[in-house]
């Protein structure tokens, strides 16, 4: 067999946020070189991500604030703030639509993540079916039946057997882990890096164990539950 | 107002159909009156194994579509005038059940009956969620080999989430697993998963055991439901099935291996 030279991995990466709040390209570009002035540093070769949110469509030339901000060594990585309906003003930029958390409860926008929630059920996961935690974390007081999948933003803990599939970090959190009372699943995963059975028998002992992301892989700690 | 059971597996040939037969035959001996349906439209073989197939005139299908009553196509049981057939159509197709229409003929059936079996086609097609869908209580039948687990799982998610009672977040479905065509010397030898092993991954109550058995194809054949010969092993574990169903506490029984005769054990069998 050969070697895949292609791995494909979610991972999450902190980006600064630009807020462009007027149309007027030449007032944002002075408004600008007054804050690089500040902290030169900080801002070399930074990605950005533009948020539009409080323009609806009084939009400035985008293309040419993306050019100015190019100049500035500061390079746009993605636009956010504006809905999917108008997803031509970022193709015609090149650029991909990004969706934050945030962006879909319209609060004003801070550089913290928003607190996670717990997703609790009651019982057990059949074959068949799929749990999804959409930003919280997912506690399952019962099994995960084979053929059957759980998915958390945040961590998934498994007060049963897990024999099924298990994502933790869906959106890559690689801090997410997976706890179960005996790990004997069909595939485990923390942020996009996965292990399927057989690396996971290899890994535990049938007992209660935690899975989470050691830097780049995976482990698997045994747990006394 | 009737209890409505629905006897389910998504595999097929798992026993479904045999258990149906005699688990209804054992509520109806035991005096309730006990009404089975098939649902198995387009491969009905209830009839055949309650031995009524030639006095079928009219079916399920002609009750919903209106062309025929509930009186003209339900069939009396030789043997028990508490037992009652509604047999499938042998000709139309699965979508001929409509949930306004099964529903409307199992109100109507519950004002006169005690139990409702509801004998599912395998699968978790339209036939298989009409059976289940306005279940109080499902007997889970299930071999002890995995694919049969697997598909019984599938389909207790179902119950969970597709059932008239969790759409309308009613008490769940109760669900009691019944383990068919169960080997114990298969299971000795590693062939066939154990009732523990079973009960561990499925994690609900078990209503009975039947064993692996010649008398159930000597009964179809004959088509009087095994649980009337009585002298038979799957004829009594299915009596004891029912009587666990009906509230009392019964001890399991072949479900250890038959211990041989010293003779046998000596030469072989
Ligand atoms: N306990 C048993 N021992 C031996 N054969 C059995 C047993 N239960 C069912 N069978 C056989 O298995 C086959 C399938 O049974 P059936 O009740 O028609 O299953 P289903 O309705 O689930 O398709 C039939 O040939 C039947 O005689
Ligand atoms: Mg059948």
């Amino acid at each position: 067999m050969q070697n895949a030279v292609l791995e494909l991995k979610g991972s999450s990466f902190t980006l600064s946020v630009l807020h462009i709040n007027s149309k007027d390209l030449d007032r944002l570009l002075t408004e600008l070189d007054a804050k690089l002035a500040q902290a030169p540093q900080f801002f070399v070769n930074a990605p950005l991500v533009l948020n539009l949110a409080k323009l609806a469509d009084d939009l400035p030339d985008l293309a040419a604030l993306k050019q100015a901000l190019h100049q500035r060594n500061l390079f746009v990585v993605g636009l956010t703030g504006i809905d999917s309906a108008k997803a031509d003003i970022a193709a015609k930029l090149q650029l991909p639509l990004m969706k934050s958390g945030k962006d879909s409860k319209n609060t004003p926008a801070k550089a913290v993540v928003p607190a996670r929630s717990t997703k609790i059920v009651k019982q057990n996961v059949r074959s068949g079916q799929q749990i999804y935690a959409a930003n919280a974390d997912l506690i399952v007081f019962g099994a995960v039946s084979n053929g059957a999948e759980v998915i958390a933003d945040g961590s998934i803990h498994v007060y049963g057997t897990l024999r099924g599939k298990a994502m933790a970090g869906a959106q890559g959190d690689n801090h997410a882990v997976i706890i179960a009372k005996t790990l004997s699943a069909e595939l485990v995963s923390i942020a996009g890096n996965y292990w399927l059975s057989d690396s996971i028998q290899e890994h535990t002992n049938g007992s209660g164990a935690c899975v989470r992301l050691d830097g780049e892989s995976l482990i698997i700690e045994s747990l006394p539950l | 107002m009737a209890q409505i059971i629905v006897v389910t597996s998504g595999k097929g040939g798992v026993g479904k159909t045999t258990s149906s037969a005699a688990i209804a035959t054992g509520l109806a001996l035991k005096g309730h009156k006990t009404v089975v349906i098939d649902f198995d439209i387009g491969l009905r073989n209830l009839d055949l194994i309650m031995g009524c197939e030639r006095r079928v005139v009219y079916d399920f299908v002609n009750v919903i579509n209106g062309e025929a009553n509930l009186n003209q196509a339900l069939i009396k049981d030789k043997r028990c005038d508490k037992l009652f057939v509604l047999p499938a159509s042998q000709t139309r197709d699965k979508d001929a059940l409509t949930k306004e229409g099964v529903g409307k003929v199992l109100e109507d059936l519950s004002k006169d009956f005690d139990y409702i079996l509801c004998d599912s086609p395998a699968g978790i097609e339209t036939g298989a969620m009409m059976a289940l869908y306005f279940a109080d209580t499902a007997i889970v039948t299930t071999n002890p080999e995995v694919s049969s687990v697997r598909d019984s799982d599938r389909i207790l998610g179902m119950l969970q989430s597709r059932s008239r009672r969790a759409e309308q977040s009613l008490e769940p479905v109760k669900e009691y697993l019944l383990l068919t065509r169960y080997a114990p010397t298969r299971v000795k030898t590693g062939e066939m998963l154990s009732v523990e092993d079973v009960q561990e991954i499925l994690a609900i109550p078990l209503l009975g055991v039947i064993p692996e058995s010649q008398s159930v194809l000597k009964a179809s054949n004959s088509g009087v439901p095994v649980i009337v010969d009585q002298q038979s092993d799957a004829g009594q574990a299915y009596a004891d099935a029912v009587a666990r169903l009906l509230g009392e506490d019964v001890p399991l029984r072949f479900v250890a291996e038959e211990k041989k005769g010293l003779l046998k054990r000596i030469f072989g069998s």
